[in-house]
């Protein structure tokens, strides 16, 4: 195992041709980042997915709001099953109304989130910027905050908060082999399985987050009660209803 | 009129402080100074500012204090050679006739053509392909037509081509000018020396303007739609190339979206042939560049990617057709955009939406092809061909829901004929139809 490690980082230090050239990988330029001179394998043909839940929750602050700080509410991106980031996220940036102190805030470690008090309903922005070997652009979210609820019924209480959450899947059409390599058994990363003839280097897990003692996961977190389930069947099943009934009328 | 309301003046104040007696109908006065046609383009009012002073129009002439007369004079032109004398007429100020050469002797210009000595011929000027003599007559012809060489070309004796005369015109004429020059350096910078005369990119150059300008239509068609081409694929690998920063990944297998690449190479008007798989029918190759495109990103949201095939999917139908495929799925109770868009979910959505474009093609075909049966029927006794999609529809029910304003409008016949068809296998409507009109018209 180590051997093989050791091997493939040989390999990417010496940017040479690998030995080994199955049809699916294939190669790519130097990249211009002074930090990486290694060459980039990619996997042609295998999509890695990353399932996400962005969104807000405000809580009214009931007797102690005032004219100017009257909810307090958190921005996130989360793991769609709560798992940690972190093993492709490497920083959230989020922008908000120019009216905030410092509008540009800038989350460096999992979990990506944060906090703040205001009375205002904005268009936050979210840019996710992820490890170097998983994707050089940032990908780019938008989320409107919401503060007052939908149903106008009765006064706003302290304990319900509004929730806004939506789902999505990041794709990375081309992943890299060390990207692969490194997620392909962790939780929060959908991978598809590669043939046998690929030898991929197993990568040793090193969770360098067991050791921290800030979890990157949200599966404890405080508001946790109030994330969304988003499960596919539901939709699964009326799509698969509808399909049903158009279907027999185009044969 | 209007003008005065605002103003608030009275309304016949300024005519009578201008035009000292005068009767209200102006019109019928002359008025002096300017001519009655002209003043009554004023409206037959004065203007409320007389912008020229209506007494100084006449009297310029007189204040000047002198005598004009015009005078029949002759006259002779410094232009020309002989000493013709003719006459025209003069203006005579105070009895001094003008003085001067004629006033167009001065756009008498003509060019210099220079003339060589023929020491000067032998010493510099012999050429293999022309003779003394053609040389003299070229130059004859130069001077006496000014340098327009089509017409010394016309009128040279032996025949020879524009390009070989101004070739020999230019080139004798260089010689000359450095050959007297005293020093190189004088005559570097006379225009002659400067510019060479290049023959054979001359001849080259009015060969394609022939060309060009016996273009057919058709061909001049087809140079712009390539020329459009190119610049669609040069723009598309711009924004490819800015969208991708530092790193250009070199795709190695992009076989299947021979359009782009294939085309780049040879720009060939017919791209069809160059796709190199020629399975690939319309929607496919939509579906393969949505892809390439989303690829080229690097990474990218499912929902977004799901947004892009659907617009891919739905490129040639039009508004109408999409609102009603929107439509259509809101009936069904399914989400416009999946609020869990995971890859079998984005998939689904996909290839539901396909199928209900294919289901609304397939009705608005049918309603065409029933239009066409009812005027057959109208027209003659001759039955209409079977129209092929009606045995598919079974489900009467979905099929009433999903043509909401299409078959249900026109009241009673139609509906006749929905019921119809849910009956026996409908091969020949027409057939079926026509005993029910006969009976309700007897």
């Amino acid at each position: 195992m180590a051997q093989t490690v050791e091997n493939d980082v040989q390999l990417e230090g010496n940017a040479t041709e690998s030995n080994l050239k199955p049809q699916r990988l294939k190669i790519t330029r130097f990249s211009d980042d002074s930090d990486k001179k290694i060459l980039l394998k990619r996997l042609k043909d295998v999509e890695i997915s990353v399932p996400i839940v962005y969104g807000t929750i405000a809580f009214w602050l009931g007797r102690k709001a005032t004219e100017t700080q009257s909810h307090k509410w958190t921005v996130y991106v989360r793991g769609a099953t709560n798992e940690d980031l972190g093993v492709v996220i490497k920083r959230a940036v989020f922008q908000l109304h120019p009216s905030f102190n410092n509008p540009v805030r800038v989350v460096e470690s999992p979990p990506f989130e944060l906090s703040e008090c205001g009375w205002g309903e904005f268009e936050i922005a979210i840019s996710l910027f992820f490890h170097n070997d998983v994707c050089e652009k940032q990908l780019d979210l938008y989320h409107h905050l919401k503060l007052y609820s939908e149903d106008e019924s009765g006064p706003q209480s302290t304990k319900k908060p509004v929730v806004v959450e939506t789902y999505n899947e990041i794709v990375f059409p081309d992943p890299s082999e060390d990207f692969y390599a490194r997620v392909q058994k962790h939780p929060a990363v959908i991978v598809p399985r590669l043939p046998v003839t690929i030898n991929l280097p197993s990568v040793l897990a090193t969770n360098v987050e067991d050791l921290n003692e800030k979890r990157g996961d949200t599966k404890d977190h405080p508001l946790s009660q109030w994330f969304n389930n988003f499960s596919e069947a539901d939709e699964l099943l009326k799509l698969a209803a509808a399909r049903q009934q158009v279907g027999p009328l185009t044969s | 009129m209007d003008a005065k309301d605002i103003l608030g003046l009275p309304k016949n104040a300024l005519p009578i402080q201008e035009k000292k007696s005068k009767p209200p109908k102006e019109s019928q006065r002359k008025p002096d100074g300017i001519s009655r046609e002209v003043y009554a383009l004023t409206g037959g009012l004065a203007p409320l500012m007389p912008a020229v002073d209506v007494n100084q129009l006449k009297r310029k002439a007189q204040s000047d204090n002198e005598k004009i007369t015009w005078q029949w004079l002759p006259f002779t032109n410094s232009a020309r050679k002989d000493s013709l004398q003719l006459y025209h007429w003069v203006r005579v100020v105070n009895g001094i006739p003008p003085t001067g050469d004629y006033s167009f002797a001065k756009y008498n210009k003509s060019v210099d053509v220079l003339k060589y000595t023929d020491e000067e011929y032998e010493k510099y000027l012999t050429d293999p392909a022309w003779t003394k003599e053609e040389t003299d007559q070229l130059f004859d012809l130069c001077e006496r037509f000014d340098l327009r060489f089509i017409v010394v070309a016309d009128r040279f004796p032996s025949s020879k081509t524009v390009e070989e005369l101004k070739d020999r015109y230019y080139s004798v004429s260089r010689a000359i000018l450095i050959a007297r020059a005293l020093s190189p350096g004088d005559v570097a910078t006379h225009p002659l020396v400067k510019e060479t005369y290049n023959a054979s990119q001359e001849t080259e150059r009015k060969r394609a303007l022939n060309l060009l300008l016996s273009h057919t239509k058709q061909q001049e068609r087809k140079d712009v739609e390539v020329l459009a081409q190119a610049k669609k694929i040069s723009e598309a690998r711009k924004a490819s190339k800015a969208s991708e920063e530092s790193e250009l990944p070199v795709l190695s297998d992009i076989g299947s979206l021979g359009a782009d690449k294939a085309t780049a190479d040879t720009v060939n008007p017919s791209t069809n042939s160059q796709i190199p798989s020629s399975s690939i029918t319309a929607p496919v190759s939509e579906t393969a560049s949505v892809i390439a495109s989303l690829r080229m990103l690097r990474v990218y949201l499912r929902s977004y990617a799901l947004e892009q095939m659907v617009q891919a999917a739905s490129s040639s139908a039009g508004l109408r057709t999409i609102k009603r495929v929107e439509q259509t799925l809101q009936d069904l109770g399914v989400n416009l955009k999946p609020k869990v868009p995971t890859k079998a979910v984005c998939a689904e959505h996909l290839e539901l939406r396909k199928e209900i474009l294919t289901l609304l093609n397939l009705q608005k075909q049918l309603q065409y092809k029933e239009a066409e049966g009812s005027s057959f029927r109208e027209g003659s006794y001759t039955e209409t061909p079977g129209t092929p999609p009606k045995q598919s529809l079974r489900a009467a029910d979905l099929d009433r829901t999903f043509t909401p304003d299409s078959l249900s409008i026109g009241g009673e016949r139609f509906g006749k004929r929905e019921q119809k068809r849910k009956g026996p296998a409908p091969s020949s409507p027409a057939q079926s139809k026509r005993p029910r009109k006969y009976k309700a018209s007897d």
